[in-house]
């Protein structure tokens, strides 16, 4: 009898819990913008500021700014909560009003979704001539972030290696970029082209950045949403995805792509072993500290722009990384926004980690001398339409910022699945066109 | 239920029989032990223990299940705090998609390898059921792996399948370094992780089957071995009728668990070159593609599946009564 009145108690139980599942919901009315104190003095409070960079909060980096902050603004109290898995975390405690009072926008959450979360920062009218990137965060005519730095589409390689291969000039075109790792492979002995594919992010968005680096088009991103074969002829992912096809098909990678590791591939190219990898110009930075570590000269790492030329020219897309924004729950706004503004103006963050500045009077970093020195185009890209591109790609399940579909690309390229690329371009293009007509209405 | 009530109601056993004794003298016509049974406390008590347990329970297990079902119903994003509900949506967008169940073709190779898993943890179970020198050190040996954490162990074999990695180097000590890349293509990758998944799980139905051997009394192996039966014909005739409920058990586990697998493929692979299994595939739809309903949907349909497994699985082979003596 205990038995049966247990049981029944738990089926209450979960029958009861089913339909009360459904919690959350509503959204708060704060529609003011977070707008910067006029009396630096006056504005007091504790502000959380959530950051993905570790690394930065443990080395005690990000304390250095708060104090400089501090100098300006006394009454305001900084803590920083570094989370490694920000992604995956930030984007779950969303679901509360607990997210910090500065965070970088997560990016799983729509841009439709912006002003439930976040607080406006200013009209994109006036923002867009003092800030790059405002469009990535654009909804109805505002503002909801602002980029804690920019990167450059390109490809890190080693100078030295090129150079003892007899290479000194850039390939202007992807069938050069074959012959010259060929040759770099032949002469050097060195892996020409190490795709990462183990931890799957260097195939995804290192390659679907360069989109816009090959027709030299800041738009060539948003026509995705209303195109029916991305992958049609000609077009910039044609383009990009039968490269590298044809650098893993002609044996030009890493041996067993399975089992890679991004860490000691850094080592690697430092070290000559690896002569390239397509990333972004926040990588130039690292792979020269790597360099230092490893007893190699910093110098001997240099950066190139995608393999294709435009009327005679090289371009490269420049995109935002992060975006910061004020949480539209918090309660220190003014402090949150004081600390915005302050580290994108003050802080020299972006110079350090050798980034384009989110502000356009600022002149591009040094990493990016080799680019600024041989008149590479920058292409900033526009985000108009990434909603809607970003829709179309969930619904498809493609993934254009997801490993996956990539990874099927290498394996199709060194015949470990079965298929041509030509069949699955088509089916690519097929499940995108389908998408939009379901997403896209 | 009667059995933990006996030993229930506080505090220890001095006290307590001061107390009935006590009240027994009170109302001298009642037996003492009657009178705290009929109490009505007494049936609260197993309540009482019960109160944590049950608490933890269901916050951990039942509201997120109840959640689950609910945000099957729904267009849910995963963060949006706007969802609408699509009633069946979802679950007929999966029956219209059969690609979405072809993953499960990666199962058998699980399935497969959870067979080898049963035999060679049935073989080392009988073998060190015996008085065998160091037995203690095998058992602690074959156990080991179970106690590594799933995610240690994803790591610890992607070093070991590595090219020039450890299965490298011992095989060309051997002469055999043939330079094979172990997770290169789908079906040798496939085989590699169900080889790790046995490695790791033969020590958890090693000792599941030993105890079960164990607790067959030892005068029957006496009697047998009056009778003349050889080893065979003991494990043939004794042990494994002996542990059969325990077989059985381990083969539901095997089951389910093949069709649910994936922590060593997910951080070994991550589900590229053709190991994606049926949780990878619906871990992707919610946290890639932000398709958490339909995502749910998946994992309710996978429960499905795996109750509708079990349930035939037990109509085939019913459990019969052991009964040795």
């Amino acid at each position: 009898m205990g038995k049966k009145s247990l049981s029944a108690a738990l089926l209450t139980t979960t029958a009861m819990l089913a339909a009360a599942g459904c919690g959350g919901g509503g959204t708060p009315g704060g529609d003011e913008t977070a707008a910067a104190p006029l009396n630096p003095k006056s504005v007091s409070g504790t502000i959380k500021v959530l950051t993905n960079r570790t690394d930065l909060v443990q080395d005690g980096t990000l304390k250095r700014y708060a104090a400089e902050f501090n100098k300006k603004y006394p009454k305001v109290k900084v803590e920083f909560e570094g989370i490694t898995d920000y992604e995956g975390e930030v984007k779950i405690r969303m679901n509360t009003d607990k997210y910090g009072d500065v965070l970088l926008i997560p990016g799983a959450v729509a841009k439709g979704d912006y002003p439930k979360f976040f607080a406006p920062l200013g009209d994109t009218g006036s923002m867009k001539d003092e800030y790059r990137f405002t469009d990535k965060t654009d909804v109805g005519g505002r503002t909801y972030g602002i980029a804690t730095f920019g990167t450059a589409d390109g490809l890190v390689y080693n100078k030295a290696l090129w150079k003892k291969a007899g290479i000194t000039k850039w390939p202007a075109s992807p069938q050069e970029f074959l012959t010259d790792l060929k040759a770099v492979g032949d002469r050097t002995g060195a892996t020409p082209y190490y795709t990462n594919f183990k931890d799957g992010w260097p195939l995804s968005s290192p390659w679907t950045n360069s989109i816009g680096s090959v027709s030299c088009d800041s738009r060539a991103s948003d026509a995705l949403a209303d195109t029916d074969a991305p992958w049609g002829q000609g077009t910039d992912l044609n383009v990009i995805d039968t490269l590298l096809y044809d650098v893993v098909h002609d044996g030009l990678s890493e041996k067993d792509p399975t089992t890679t590791n991004w860490e000691s591939s850094k080592t690697l190219l430092a070290k000559g072993k690896i002569s390239s990898m397509l990333l972004g110009s926040w990588a130039i930075t690292q792979m020269r500290d790597a360099a230092k570590k490893a007893g190699r000269n910093p110098d001997d790492i240099g950066f190139m722009p995608f393999p294709v030329q435009k009327g005679g020219k090289f371009c490269a897309t420049l995109v935002s990384d992060y975006q910061q924004a004020v949480n539209i729950h918090s309660g220190h706004k003014q402090a949150a926004r004081a600390w915005i503004d302050w580290f994108t103006q003050k802080s020299g963050y972006s110079a350090t980690e050798g980034a384009v500045s989110a502000l356009r009077a600022a002149p591009m970093p040094a990493t990016l001398k080799e680019f600024t020195d041989n008149d590479v185009t920058m292409v900033e890209r526009s985000e108009a339409d990434t909603a809607e591109v970003n829709a179309i790609d969930n619904a498809a399940e493609i993934g254009l910022y997801k490993p996956d579909y990539r990874q099927k690309l290498v394996d199709l390229a060194r015949g470990a699945q079965k298929g041509s690329l030509k069949d699955y371009f088509t089916d690519l293009n097929k499940r995108w066109a389908e998408a939009e007509q379901t997403a896209g209405s | 239920m009667t059995h933990t009530t006996h030993t229930a109601p506080p505090p220890g056993p001095p006290a307590k029989t001061d107390g009935i004794r006590r009240r027994a003298g009170r109302r001298n016509h009642v037996p003492p032990h009657r009178s705290w049974r009929q109490h009505p406390l007494r049936r609260l008590t197993p309540w009482l223990f019960l109160l944590v347990p049950l608490a933890l329970l269901i916050t951990f297990t039942y509201v997120p299940v109840g959640n689950m079902i609910y945000y099957s119903f729904t267009d849910w994003d995963g963060v949006s705090p706007d969802r609408s509900f699509v009633g069946g949506d979802n679950y007929r967008e999966l029956v219209t998609r059969p690609e979405l169940f072809r993953v499960f073709a990666v199962s058998l190779y699980y399935l497969a390898a959870s067979a080898v898993q049963i035999a060679a943890a049935l073989y080392f179970a009988t073998l060190l059921s015996f008085d065998l020198r160091l037995r203690n050190l095998f058992k602690g040996i074959l156990f080991f792996p179970y106690l590594i954490n799933g995610v240690a162990i994803g790591f610890v074999f992607l070093y070991f399948f590595q090219d020039g990695g450890t299965l490298d180097s011992v095989l060309s000590l051997f002469g055999a370094g043939g330079g094979h890349a172990w997770l290169g293509d789908p079906r040798s990758a496939n085989t590699s992780l169900a080889g790790v998944s046995v490695w790791r799980f033969t020590g958890l139905n090693f000792v599941l089957f030993l105890g079960a051997i164990q607790s067959i009394p030892g005068e029957q192996y006496e009697a047998a071995e009056l009778d003349g039966a050889s080893r065979w014909q003991q494990f043939r005739h004794l042990i494994v009728p002996g542990i059969r409920p325990v077989i059985g058990l381990s083969v539901i586990l095997a089951i389910s668990g093949s069709l649910s697998v994936f922590e060593i493929p997910y951080i070994m692979t991550g589900g590229a070159t053709g190991t994606q299994t049926f949780v990878i595939q619906t871990v992707k739809l919610a946290f890639q593609f932000n398709k958490t309903g339909l995502a749910s949907a998946c994992a309710v349909v996978l429960l499905l599946i795996i109750l509708a497994v079990t349930w035939i699985q037990r109509r085939l082979l019913p459990d019969e009564k052991v009964d040795l003596v």
